[in-house]
């Protein structure tokens, strides 16, 4: 079977006052319809650039694919025109977007915007529609969807917001969900309940999700597969149950030592973040040809600071992209 | 989760009885602003030198003490200073605003003849600056660096600082008596005689310069306001999902977008009343226009004080019940404001 | 985008300097800038350097410019068009100047007493504000002028008592937004006077946007003052533009010139005045600095 979607060798530049950077840099996956993978790092390390890139959705004239193929379902969307990748969007491909307060439109009844996403794609009459939007809201476990469909956003809380945000983005049954750090803006409590009820509809609808977050608490539960990714590059890719129980990137292991709980005997030895001078590299050193996390890192040596790592495989599907992985 | 069932079928009810309370709160506070209106341009006209009596003797070239007494007594200006105002409020809350001696006819009347003009004027201008304004703002901002960003850019500058009434004058000068496109003044042609859409077309002809001329200030306002929240609109998160959606550009522009970009420009709108209605004062002296504004000129001229008192309380009336009108735009635009005072 | 991108580290510099820096980015503000110093040289010393009497008949009326050695031409009363522009640009200047300190003083002391004290005061002042919002301006103007007499203190005050009223709301929402910052509370905590907090504390720093607003207020405050005396509400000893288009308008058949002239005079001074605000707002906004 062919995966859902491919992406080979992406290269995604922004244009900025300070030149050309590359907001993502050579990255290469691969995801099989039902499953899901992971997207970590901290912000601004591209991550969703590449959410919008595969909607097509990358800012106008300033963000453009410079190299590189995105495969789904057999199509390179790269070279897909305005209006395909208009049928595309909400469609086949549809987003969740990390702030349930800003995401929906104030000004039109939360019914409404489910019913006009559905309205896009299938001819549906208005009424048709709306009574698909209220079923969704029903799957999406809102109470009383009925009376609550006319409601506009500002009358409900951060969770059922997101919730209404999943029902527009499953409103057309797509292959694949981006879902953009879901959770991120909600409540602890209320974020297990969102991953549930996502993982509840995966299992339904058989789409495939690409979860973005810096959690890597979530990815573990959520996940089969996980891309770690700092400054534009991939850091590690692999299975997450690998990758946790023996990361093979400085950064991967820093991720990891921050959520204790995953990995207990991580604890002893957390060398944090924090204490590594250096922050994440400002756009304009993104294209270099050396580390990027060399600044950080403890490991560093000479080789680190003159030349870009390569990939290195090993036999458990795991990729590290560090001079050091095999020591690590 | 959070809101039970019955919890927001209330909600919707209290929201309902709170909109009726807020609207009635607001007419009580107009109708408050317009007793306080009448009250501070009573006292002032009741504090300036010379009164009624001494126009009128003065317009009769000059009359003796025993006469001004009589005149004095027929208006009620023997009266202590508070008697004098309850009447005029109660007369005004009656809907009599007192006679005018130089018009030789009751100034509700006069007014009532006068007011379709302006509030022709004044509301066509409005609608004309809205419409035009939040076109331009909306086309400006999808292209931030095009050539009808210019022209708003520009359009804002001149509104802003070329007097209205010069404006006028240039458009006259270019579009009636350079080429003969509309009439120099008035309303209407009187010898023009047809049925009501020739009238009405006489109308529009004569309307077109005053109304552009009028609108041209306020055109500026609005479309520079537009263009600015329209940007802003467009970056927002929920413009973000529309498209992600896989909605078009224009289901993304002219529905998401600008139904959220209005509530800004219509508050303006509502708090440029006032300024419509100066706008105006001088927009109709420039074409004749026969409405409040030339009747307030004519009127400070002769010191025909029931005249002057009855076109300032009319025109804060105008204002009020703009902003009251404003409120319920508002209301329509954006289902937040419905809930709240 | 642009949180993505770092900041260049800016270099510590006085408040005054670096509001310049910016200022002087706006080349359209700084040219207005020029020409409006032109225009108030213009007005100090042009009766001097031009001292033909704005009130002399010195030609047969209606001389286009440029002929019979009048460089503006001269009114229907034959007067020479020049002189009555310099002498009207100390009027029109004079007026809108003490006008917008007028408003600017009303309405900064208004917002500033509804936003620092709250309560009661703020409602109260609050009222008042929308009280002068809902009389029409021109007309109210109109009727103090024509019972109280067209001298220019009466003028001044028409036009300043009725433009208040936005900057009592600008100045309002600073103060209420300021008063509940850190420093603020600071000093109200080391027992600085109310009036300390106000004026010593607080107004400081909501300057920026009342000096933008006032700006503008100036500008209006020139407009209204051409609208009275174009309606023929106006101190009859002095001339200024908004009379010159009044008095002339009967005429523009004959000679366009004479309304045309002194409209763009009001409007060039005008136009200034605002691209000067706007050079001001880059210069003290901090939000739009990163645009």
């Amino acid at each position: 079977m062919s995966p859902l979607l491919t992406v080979e060798n992406l290269r995604i530049e922004l244009t900025t006052r300070d030149g050309v950077a590359p907001v993502i840099d050579d990255l290469s996956l691969s995801l099989n319809a039902g499953e899901t993978l992971s997207f970590v790092g901290e912000s601004g390390c591209g991550k969703s650039m590449t959410a919008l890139a595969l909607m097509g959705l990358l800012p106008e004239k300033i963000g453009r694919v410079a190299a590189g193929k995105i495969i789904f379902d057999g199509e390179d969307i790269t070279h897909a025109s305005p209006a395909r990748l208009r049928e595309i969007r909400g469609n086949d491909i549809s987003m969740i977007f990390q702030e349930p307060m800003t995401s929906l439109n104030p000004v039109f009844s939360v019914g409404e915007q489910i019913a006009e996403a559905i309205r896009a794609h299938q001819n549906l009459p208005r009424k048709a529609a709306w009574n698909k939007a209220v079923e969704l809201l029903d799957a999406v476990r809102i109470p009383n969807p009925k009376g609550r469909a006319g409601d506009y956003p500002f009358q409900m809380s951060g969770g059922q917001r997101q919730r209404a945000m999943i029902a527009m983005a499953l409103a057309c049954e797509p292959k694949l969900l981006i879902a953009d750090e879901p959770t991120t803006a909600l409540d602890v409590t209320v974020q297990a309940q969102i991953f549930d009820l996502l993982t509840d509809l995966q299992k339904q609808s058989g789409a495939a999700i690409i979860l973005i977050t810096h959690d890597m608490g979530a990815v573990a539960e959520m996940a089969r597969d996980v891309i770690v990714m700092y400054a534009g590059r991939k850091a590690e890719y692999g299975p997450v149950d690998a990758i946790i129980e023996h990361p093979r990137h400085p950064y991967t292991q820093g991720l990891i030592s921050c959520v204790p709980h995953i990995v207990s005997d991580m604890t002893e030895e957390r060398h944090d973040l924090v204490e590594v001078p250096g922050i994440v590299p400002s756009l304009k050193d993104f294209g270099r040809d050396e580390c990027l996390f060399a600044s950080r890192c403890q490991h560093r040596t000479e080789e680190c600071m003159s030349k870009r790592p390569v990939e290195k495989h090993f036999d458990n599907n795991q990729i590290a992209d560090c001079w050091h992985a095999e020591e690590l | 989760m959070a809101h039970p069932t019955r919890h927001c079928l209330s909600y919707k009810g209290a929201m309902r009885v709170n909109f009726l309370l807020t609207t009635s709160k607001r007419v009580f506070y107009a109708i408050l602003l317009l007793i306080a209106v009448l009250v501070l341009n009573f006292s002032l006209i009741h504090l300036a030198p010379g009164d009624v009596a001494d126009t009128i003797s003065q317009s009769m070239g000059g009359a003796d003490q025993e006469l001004l007494d009589q005149i004095r007594a027929d208006y009620g200006l023997d009266q202590p200073f508070m008697v004098q105002l309850g009447r005029y409020i109660g007369g005004v809350l009656s809907f009599d605003l007192g006679y005018s001696f130089f018009y030789n006819m009751p100034v509700t009347q006069l007014i009532m003849e006068r007011l379709p003009a302006t509030l022709l004027l004044v509301l066509t201008a409005q609608l004309l600056a809205l419409i035009i304004g939040v076109l331009l703002g909306v086309v400006s901002a999808r292209k931030p660096n095009g050539i009808t960003s210019h022209f708003v850019t520009f359009l804002a500058l001149f509104g802003y600082s070329a007097p209205v009434f010069w404006t006028g004058i240039l458009l006259l000068i270019g579009f009636s008596l350079k080429i003969q496109l509309f009439p120099v003044a008035g309303m209407r042609d009187v010898t023009i005689d047809g049925g009501f859409f020739v009238q009405a077309q006489d109308i529009f002809m004569h309307l077109m310069l005053p109304m552009i001329t009028l609108a041209s200030v306020f055109l500026a306002l609005y479309s520079r306001l537009s263009r600015a929240t329209m940007m802003e609109v467009l970056g927002s998160d929920y413009v973000r999902t529309a498209k992600a959606k896989g909605l078009t550009q224009s289901q993304v522009v002219y529905k998401h977008a600008l139904k959220n970009a209005l509530s800004p420009v219509i508050t303006l709108a509502g708090l440029q009343f006032s300024a419509v209605i100066s706008g105006a004062v001088l927009v109709e002296t420039v074409f004749s226009w026969p409405g409040l504004g030339t009747l307030a000129f004519q009127s400070i001229i002769a010191r025909d004080t029931p005249t002057i008192l009855g076109i300032l309380f009319f025109s804060a009336l105008v204002v009020i019940v703009g902003n009251l009108l404003t409120d319920v735009a508002l209301r329509a635009v954006d289902p937040r404001l419905r809930g709240r005072g | 985008m642009s949180d993505m991108i770092d900041e260049p580290v800016v270099q510590a510099q006085s408040p005054f300097s670096e509001a310049w820096g910016m200022f002087k980015r706006n080349h359209a503000a700084v040219v207005a800038l020029v020409f409006l110093g032109l225009v108030v040289l213009g007005a100090i010393f042009g009766p001097w350097l031009y001292p033909t009497d704005p009130f002399d008949m010195v030609w047969a009326p209606f001389s286009p410019p440029g002929q019979e050695g009048f460089l503006l031409g001269t009114d229907y009363l034959g007067r020479d068009l020049l002189a009555m522009v310099i002498n009207g640009a100390r009027v029109s200047l004079l007026i809108g100047l003490s006008a917008a300190v007028v408003s600017i003083f009303i309405g900064v002391t208004v917002g500033a007493l509804a936003g620092f004290y709250r309560g009661w005061v703020e409602e109260v002042l609050m009222r008042v504000t929308e009280f002068f919002q809902v009389l029409p301006t021109l007309l109210f103007s109109m009727v103090l002028v024509a019972l109280f007499g067209a001298s220019l203190p009466m003028i001044t005050f028409a036009i300043g008592i009725v433009s208040w009223t936005a900057v009592a709301r600008i100045t309002r929402s600073e103060f209420l937004r300021i008063r509940e910052l850190e420093y603020v509370k600071a000093s109200r905590a080391s027992g600085a006077s109310s009036r300390k907090l106000m004026f010593g504390v607080i107004l400081p720093n909501a300057l920026p946007p009342i000096i933008v607003q006032s700006a503008l207020m100036v500008g209006s405050a020139i407009l209204f003052e051409a609208g009275l005396s174009f309606l023929g509400l106006t101190d009859p000893n002095v001339v200024s533009w908004g009379q010159i288009i009044g008095s002339n308008r009967q005429y523009i058949l004959d000679a366009s010139f004479t309304v045309t002239i002194p409209g763009i005079a009001i409007f060039v001074t005008v136009l200034a005045i605002s691209l000067v605000g706007d050079g001001l707002n880059d210069a003290l906004n901090p939000k739009l600095r990163q645009r």
